[in-house]
């Protein structure tokens, strides 16, 4: 059996495809202000990569933020069910799953393979991947970047304004005064690191921690996490898709 | 989606277009804190005029961003309780909705619901330079001590006297007695109905009891509510002997923790049936539902408990002991809390609550009034999270 899930977030959209539960072809797309449009290319897409033809899916679970404009999907999953999920399929041990979208970032309890509790930013950029996307301009770097810049780090600057737009103007002022652009870039590391597991403490963190997300390619947020939270952290093969993933295993039940 | 309509919602607007237009020909009338002992002003045929259920009333017409702003310009902070923002708001914008508030003759605030209420009356007793009472009662942190009893009851001596020296009224001990057990005999009437909660499928969700609870908090104390709650009670009945519920398939019995979000009623009332999920009950209606004593020898000394141990007077332990005898009567599976931006004393310890409380429960963010606060994309990911989490 053939089957799709569609993880339309507010930054990227996301498509697997799963046959028989063998991941066959997934693709990331970045997404236009059309979000059906942008949807429906990232699944045509990743049906021409896998060679299989849109008549062959038998069906399709849509999530994330644009799940609801997926028109074509047979069943809307939210992203905390589909990242817990997707993240069993590729770390069967999983407990925790630490997931930093574009938008929004969560943290999901799990217990026997189903979700068990879960908290989430609520309508702040800080601790979210649009954080690291700021502060990347406001230095000029990009943010894939990023994590090879804060390995070169000395030390790290200490950023300690929790709001997006003044973390902004802070991180200007500290290269205005001199301060190294990496040791910056650590900083900016562990100011999300400590929001990140401030949020994660309002569940249980139990191992194995599974850190899902286009940030988890981030070589130095995964090390500035692991060291707040005192557990090694997985990161599955392909970070981004857990979502899609998961929405394809809802698509398989 | 249509939703299930209660004939009690028509009589309410009636019932409360009246107390509205009383208010216009009132003589004398107490702007005063929905915590108030509000049997004294009834008592001395004083009309009370509450500010917060004008303020339930902006956000339901979605007014809430527009009337805060005229308190805004003034430099009021949008952190301050929305309530607050657009009472004081109305009275700068000099209307709202229902044309504006009849003016004060004094103001009357309890702090057992907050610390706001303070500088807000403050602010209004400025604006319309009348005088203010404060009613002072003590947190109860652990066990509600005799020695804050007498003080909130040497209090209500005060007041009294406050009181009779504004108007030139005098209190009467047999029409204070007659009001209390008025309002005794109301608060019944309306945990009558909210208790019909208890029924599977439940006859009525938490919206129909917002929508409904103006009477108990207005005219608490008159006859009104106790025949508009007994007649709801009837109607409620009716759907428990034809076996219908308030939801169509009731699949999910919810509780719902804090003051509504009123300018969202609607929706969420939607979001809920659609998803065969039943609000069944909420901590914020509950609040009025009980006398902890009617000691006939001392009224005084009563009211001074009863106003004192409500719910958010009390410890976080105390309210998470309140909120699992909610979950237990009703049978609820688990508990959606709004965190409330305006509404700062319901809101802070919810975290710990949920650590407290014996069902699992999710964190929605918004405020009750003002729209601003509100992101629907965010609120319903976290919802149906939560309805796939106990499914």
């Amino acid at each position: 059996m053939i089957v799709a899930g569609i993880d339309v977030g507010s930054l990227t959209a996301k498509c697997a495809l799963l046959k028989d539960r063998e991941l066959v072809a997934y693709r990331v797309i970045k997404v236009s202000p059309n979000l059906e449009e942008t949807a429906e290319k990232v699944f045509c897409e990743t049906l021409e990569k896998a060679g299989i033809r849109r008549e062959e899916v038998e069906k399709i679970v849509a999530t994330g933020y644009g799940r609801n404009k997926v028109s074509f999907a047979d069943k809307k999953v939210t992203e905390i069910s589909c990242h817990a999920k997707g993240a069993i399929f590729f770390i069967p041990t999983a407990r925790t799953v630490i997931d930093i979208g574009g938008q929004d970032s969560k943290v999901i309890s799990i217990s026997n393979g189903k979700v068990a509790e879960f908290v989430m930013n609520d309508k702040c950029a800080a601790g979210t991947g649009r954080f690291l996307e700021v502060m990347a301009n406001a230095l000029g770097v990009k943010v894939e970047e990023l994590g090879d810049i804060a390995e070169r780090a000395k030390k790290a600057t200490r950023i300690s304004s929790t709001c997006t737009v003044f973390a902004e103007s802070e991180v200007i002022s500290h290269l205005a005064s001199g301060e190294k652009v990496e040791d910056i870039v650590a900083g900016i590391h562990e100011a999300i690191a400590s929001r990140i597991v401030a949020m994660a403490q309002r569940v249980r963190i139990v191992p194995d921690v599974v850190l899902t997300g286009g940030v988890a390619k981030n070589k130095a947020m995964k090390k500035a996490l692991e060291e707040k939270i005192g557990f090694e952290i997985k990161i599955p093969p392909e970070p981004q898709i857990v979502g899609a993933v998961g929405a394809a295993l809802f698509a398989l039940a | 989606m249509t939703l299930k309509k209660l004939r009690a919602s028509d009589r309410m607007k009636q019932l409360m277009g009246g107390y509205y237009m009383m208010g216009k020909q009132a003589e004398v009338n107490a702007w005063v804190t929905s915590g108030a002992p509000v049997e004294l002003l009834y008592a001395m045929d004083i009309y009370p005029v509450y500010p917060e259920n004008h303020g339930a009333l902006i956000g339901a017409a979605k007014q809430g961003p527009y009337f805060s702003d005229f308190a805004e310009k003034k430099g009021f902070s949008r952190d301050l309780c929305s309530y607050a923002r657009c009472d004081i708001g109305c009275v700068y914008a000099g209307t709202s909705p229902i044309g504006g508030l009849p003016e004060p003759n004094f103001l009357f605030a309890c702090n057992n619901i907050c610390n706001t209420v303070i500088k807000w009356y403050q602010v209004l007793s400025r604006i319309f330079k009348v005088p203010l009472f404060v009613l002072d009662t003590p947190f109860v942190r652990k066990e509600l001590k005799e020695s804050y009893v007498r003080y909130v009851h040497d209090q209500l001596y005060e007041f009294v006297d406050f009181v009779e020296r504004v108007t030139g009224r005098e209190l009467s001990d047999s029409k204070l007695r007659e009001t209390l057990a008025k309002s005794v005999e109301g608060v019944n009437a309306y945990a009558d109905v909210l208790h019909m909660a208890k029924h599977k499928p439940s006859p009525l969700t938490c919206f129909d009891a917002f929508i409904n609870m103006a009477p108990i908090v207005c005219l608490r104390g008159t006859e009104y509510p106790i025949e508009f709650y007994a007649e709801m009670k009837k109607e409620l009945m009716e759907r428990v002997e034809r076996g219908e519920g308030a939801v169509e398939n009731e699949e999910v019995r919810l509780l719902w923790d804090n003051i509504p979000v009123w300018y969202r009623l609607r929706w969420f009332a939607e979001f809920f049936a659609e998803r065969d999920a039943c609000l069944v009950a909420d901590t914020y209606t509950n609040a009025w539902t009980g006398f902890i004593s009617m000691d006939k020898s001392d009224v005084f000394w009563s009211m001074a408990e009863t106003y004192t141990f409500i719910y958010l007077n009390i410890g976080l332990e105390h309210m998470a002991e309140a909120i699992n005898r909610l979950i237990n009567y009703y049978d609820v599976d688990g508990v959606v809390i709004h965190s409330n931006r305006s509404c700062k004393p319901y809101s802070f310890g919810q975290y710990e609550i949920q650590k407290m409380i014996d069902v699992p429960s999710v964190v929605i963010e918004a405020d009750m009034v003002d729209s601003r606060a509100f992101s629907e994309a965010q609120v319903e990911t976290r919802l149906e999270a939560f309805l796939e989490m106990l499914k």
